[in-house]
This record gives C-alpha cells, structure tokens and sequence, in this order.
C-alpha cells in the first residue's frame, strides 16, 4: 500500500522538476524549489530515513528558501527566455536518461536484504552499537563516534563555505546602490497578526531545536538539524522584527565566535582522547568507563556541530540580507 | 508488477538528475544554474537513501524489548544527512559569487556577460 | 473498534475537503477567492485528520505530539494567509466582487 504512496510522491518530485526548470520567473522557481525539497522529505521518511528527512525539511525547504530569495533581492527576479541550442542539451539529457534506466534494471531491488550495501559494515553497526556505545539511535552513533573524521571533515567544509561567502559579500558595493535602508530595516513591524503569532512561535522553535538537539541520541535529531531550526527560529524572528534586531541580539562577533567555537570543541574534543592516551576522536578514554565515555564524547560533538551549523547559516543570512 | 515498482526509484533518480543537468546546461541564468546544481544532487541523495532501504525495515533506532526487528542500514544515511547541510552552505557560497557577478557586470545572464567582458 | 470506525471517518472527511480546497484553488476565478478557497479547507481538513490520526495513535506521547502540531497549525495557517493576502494587497491587486474574468470563466 505504502508504495503506491510513494510512486505518486516521487511522479510528483518529477513534475516538481520540470516545472522549475520550466518556469521563467525565478521567484516561482525558488518557491517551486522548496515544494520539491518537502516532497523529497517525505519520499526519505518513507524510505525509513527519520534523520535525513529532518534535515532535508529543516535545511533544504527553510534555509535554502530564504538564502534564495536573499539573492534574488540582490540580482534578478525574471530570467531572459533562452533564444537558441537546445536541442543538443535536450538530446544528450535524453540518451543519458535512457542509458541510466537502463542500467538501473543490474541495481538491487528497492529494499532487497541481499543489496551489497547491506554485506559490509552496516551488520556490524546495527548489532555492536548497544555493546559500544549503548544509545538507540544508530544514526547518531555512526555519525558522531565511527564515522567522526567524516562528520569532523564536513564541519570544517560548512566553516570554510562560510568563510568564503563573508569575503565575498563583506567588502562594500563599488557602485553606492539607491538607499531604501529605512524601508527594509523595519521588517514587518506594522504588521500585527504576523508579529504576534511569530514572537508567540519563536521560543516554542527554539525549544524544540534543543530538544532534537539533547534527544538526538534517542531519536531522530542531531546537532545539524538542531543548529537548522534554530537558525531558523532566529530568521524568523529577523524576518519579523527586522535586520537590526536580529543583529542586535545576537552581534555578529557572537556568530564568528559559534562558528569558530563549535569547530574547535570538535577539534579539542579529538584532542583531549590523544592527551588521555587514546586516538583521535577515540572518545572511549574520556571516562573510567568507555560507553559512558563514548557518549560523552557524542554530545559534547553534537553541540559542536550544531553550534557551528547554526552560527554558520546566520552569517550567511546576515551576509546576504545586509547586502542591500 | 511490484517487481517492476522496485526499480522506480532509481528511474526518479535518472529523471532528476538528467533535469538538474539541463537546467546546468541549457539554461543561461545563472540563479537557474545553481537551482539545477541542487535538484542534482538531491537526486544523488534519494539515490543513496534508496540503497539505504531493507523490506520490512523500520528507521534504525533500536527498539528495547523488540526482538527480531530488522533495521535499515544506517551508512548511506548518515552520509547523506551531512552532504545537505554541506550542500546549503556550497549553494551559498554559489549564490555569493552570483551576486558578486551581477555587481561587476550589472547581469546575471551568461551570454551577456560575455559579451560585456569582451572578446 | 468503535474508535477506529470514528477515525476512519474523521480521516476520509479531512482527506475530502483538502481536495476540495486543493479543487477550488485550481478552478476559482482570482486571486483572492483562490486563497479563500485554500486556507478554509486547510485548517478544517488539518483538525480533521489530526484528530482522526490522534484516534489511532490511542492515549500515549504522540497524542501529545499530535496536539502540539494540531496548535502549531492552527497558529501558523491563518497567518500565512494574511500574510498572503496583505502582500497581495500591498502590492496592488485590489478585491473584485464581480469580475468580468469571473464571469466568462464560470
């Protein structure tokens, strides 16, 4: 039954596709771009993906949506229609269409138990993690304890991503653009129900970024779902009450200090199991006891990931917002 | 006809990616570019998830006093809920450049930047 | 049994006017009457559903889950909707009560 289900959502991600590519006004593109990330969300909750389709709802639908339309701000709403050389494009996109499908029938079955992607590591995981580390979600444990380099390394690529959009946007304009600063700044402010029912909502967003952020462990969340909604908590709250506020709350020296901070505790965390005689990001060695000190080590890397997620999403937000 | 619905992902999969790819391509808008860089590899996502699913698998999150449950294996998925949150940032960084782009030429459409920048 | 048979209902009434606002947001002739279409069946399709799922789920945390995502919907749709509608007024779409498009139209 399911899998009817899940043949009309991805028929739909599909149509979803064709029409952004389609459409001509880069607003509705964007707009149709975060339709087509929830659609993508919910295929990955079908597919027993509870964490991922967090993510993608949090990152791919929220923040993207809005670093989008941040750029488009800055650049152009509509795009110019195309006058000529398509059907080369459309011809090489169809052949290879035709060759992956056809490729695609030496793939596994969807869901087959015998797929070589379930031979190698995955058992061992599933069946050694409650001996190791004794926290429930495996998802968590793969990320944070296995896999840390991996998660170490995309941290460091999420700080450099950000660093990199701050020296692009931090230096001022050459051409002095018209000045509309007293417009935009005031946010939403002479708008009643959307500031009520959103400062109503801010707290309650950022109480349930912690909550997927400490209960990452026993469910689906993590730290870079948790620093997704929190981010987003806080570009709602710039959304409303304007650019200014949000700054004004949490500077921007803070925000360096998340990203930096949350990349170093990783960092330092690695180094105190070197110190205590282990390896590097062998947490077992921070207690007396190594599962306690396994999951020790797990949150104190969680929080380091979501404060550098999240730190990193507002620089970009600010970078792009403050533009004009 | 279930046989054949096993393979339907991996021809969502073809489809995305080949769409993401045209709009990379064919397009000359360099917003539609990026927006077509992302459909593509959130096609390489559904890709890694859909290998990630066992039949009769639920989430791997253990279940205390269940027994014989089976899990789905959770490899791809931590791979892949790093690579979106990577991704936003690289977009962003894509986007950054945009603007830089259209501050210098005064557009975002390819052909007119080569023809403002010169033979 | 009878909790199941009363969620079932609840469900197919929910899963029915979605459609119907879904309908109405494709068929209606404006702007305006579009929107109106679509944020009405929304919010009583979503307490529908919610309440029929809560049925299944029993007394338990997800029922409190449930509620709290019933409350954060309720909160969140009509404002979008103004929100919606505010922007679209703002930026000159002014309400026609009877509208020659309309009329041809229907």
């Amino acid at each position: 039954m399911i899998i009817v289900f899940a043949v009309f959502l991805l028929t739909l991600l599909v149509l979803t596709a064709v029409a952004v590519v389609r459409t001509e006004n880069l607003f509705v593109a964007v707009m149709l771009m975060a339709i087509f990330s929830l659609l993508m969300a919910t295929n990955f909750f079908i597919l027993d993906a509870a964490d991922v389709a967090l993510t993608e709802a949090a990152v791919g639908a929220g923040v993207t949506t809005v670093i989008f339309l941040g750029a488009l701000a800055l650049t152009a709403e509509q795009e110019k229609p195309i006058v000529s050389g398509r059907w080369l494009p459309l011809a090489v996109v169809s052949v290879t269409v035709l060759v992956i499908i056809y490729a695609s029938f030496d793939q596994p079955r969807l869901g087959d138990p015998g797929a070589p992607a379930h031979q190698h590591v995955a058992p061992w995981y599933l069946e050694k993690t409650a001996e190791f580390i004794d926290i429930p979600n495996i998802v968590t444990a793969v990320l944070a304890s296995y896999r840390g380099y991996d998660t170490l390394g995309e941290v460091f690529v999420v700080f450099a991503a950000c660093i990199g959009v701050l020296f692009l946007l931090s230096v001022p304009p050459v051409k002095p653009q018209k000045s509309k600063s007293s417009d935009n700044s005031s946010g939403l402010r002479h708008h009643l129900i959307p500031q009520v029912v959103g400062r109503l909502l801010v707290p309650f967003i950022f109480l349930f970024g912690l909550y997927v952020q400490f209960h990452g462990e026993y469910g689906p969340g993590g730290g870079f779902q948790a620093g997704a909604i929190i981010a987003t908590g806080i570009i709602l709250y710039a959304l409303l009450e304007g650019e200014a506020a949000a700054l004004n709350a949490i500077p921007k020296s803070v925000l360096m200090a998340m990203v930096c901070g949350g990349a170093m505790l990783y960092g330092m965390v690695g180094v105190a199991g070197m110190i205590l005689g282990g390896n590097f990001l062998d947490y077992s060695v921070l207690h007396s006891d190594p599962v306690i000190g396994q999951q020790m080590g797990i949150i104190l890397i969680e929080a380091g990931v979501g404060i550098t997620v999240c730190g990193a999403l507002l620089s970009i937000f600010h970078a792009f917002a403050e533009r004009d | 006809m279930l046989e054949i619905l096993g393979y339907y992902n991996y021809w969502v999969f073809a489809l995305v990616l080949m769409i993401g790819f045209y709009a990379v391509v064919a397009r000359g808008n360099l917003i539609k570019k990026l927006l077509g860089l992302s459909m593509l590899q959130s096609a390489v996502f559904l890709m890694y998830i859909t290998l990630s699913k066992v039949e009769g698998a639920t989430a791997p999150i253990l279940q205390k006093g269940v027994e014989d449950q089976i899990y789905s294996n959770p490899l791809p998925q931590v791979l892949i809920l790093t690579a979106i949150v990577v991704g936003v940032s690289t977009t962003a960084l894509g986007l950054a450049i945009v603007v830089r782009i259209k501050e210098a030429y005064g557009t975002i459409e390819e052909q007119d930047i080569l023809k403002a920048s010169g033979p | 049994m009878l909790l199941d048979i009363l969620s079932w209902i609840l469900l197919c009434l929910g899963g029915g006017f979605v459609l119907v606002g879904g309908i109405g947001a494709l068929r209606m002739p404006n702007f305006y009457t579009r929107m109106h279409a679509a944020s009405l069946t929304d919010s009583t399709g979503s307490i529908l559903i919610v309440v029929g799922v809560m049925c299944q789920a029993g007394l338990s945390l997800a029922t409190i889950k449930l509620l709290t995502i019933l409350i954060f919907l309720l909160l969140t749709g009509p404002t979008a909707t103004y929100a919606l509608a505010n922007a679209a007024l703002l930026s000159g779409m002014k309400p026609q009560a009877d509208t020659d498009e309309g009329r041809s139209s229907s």
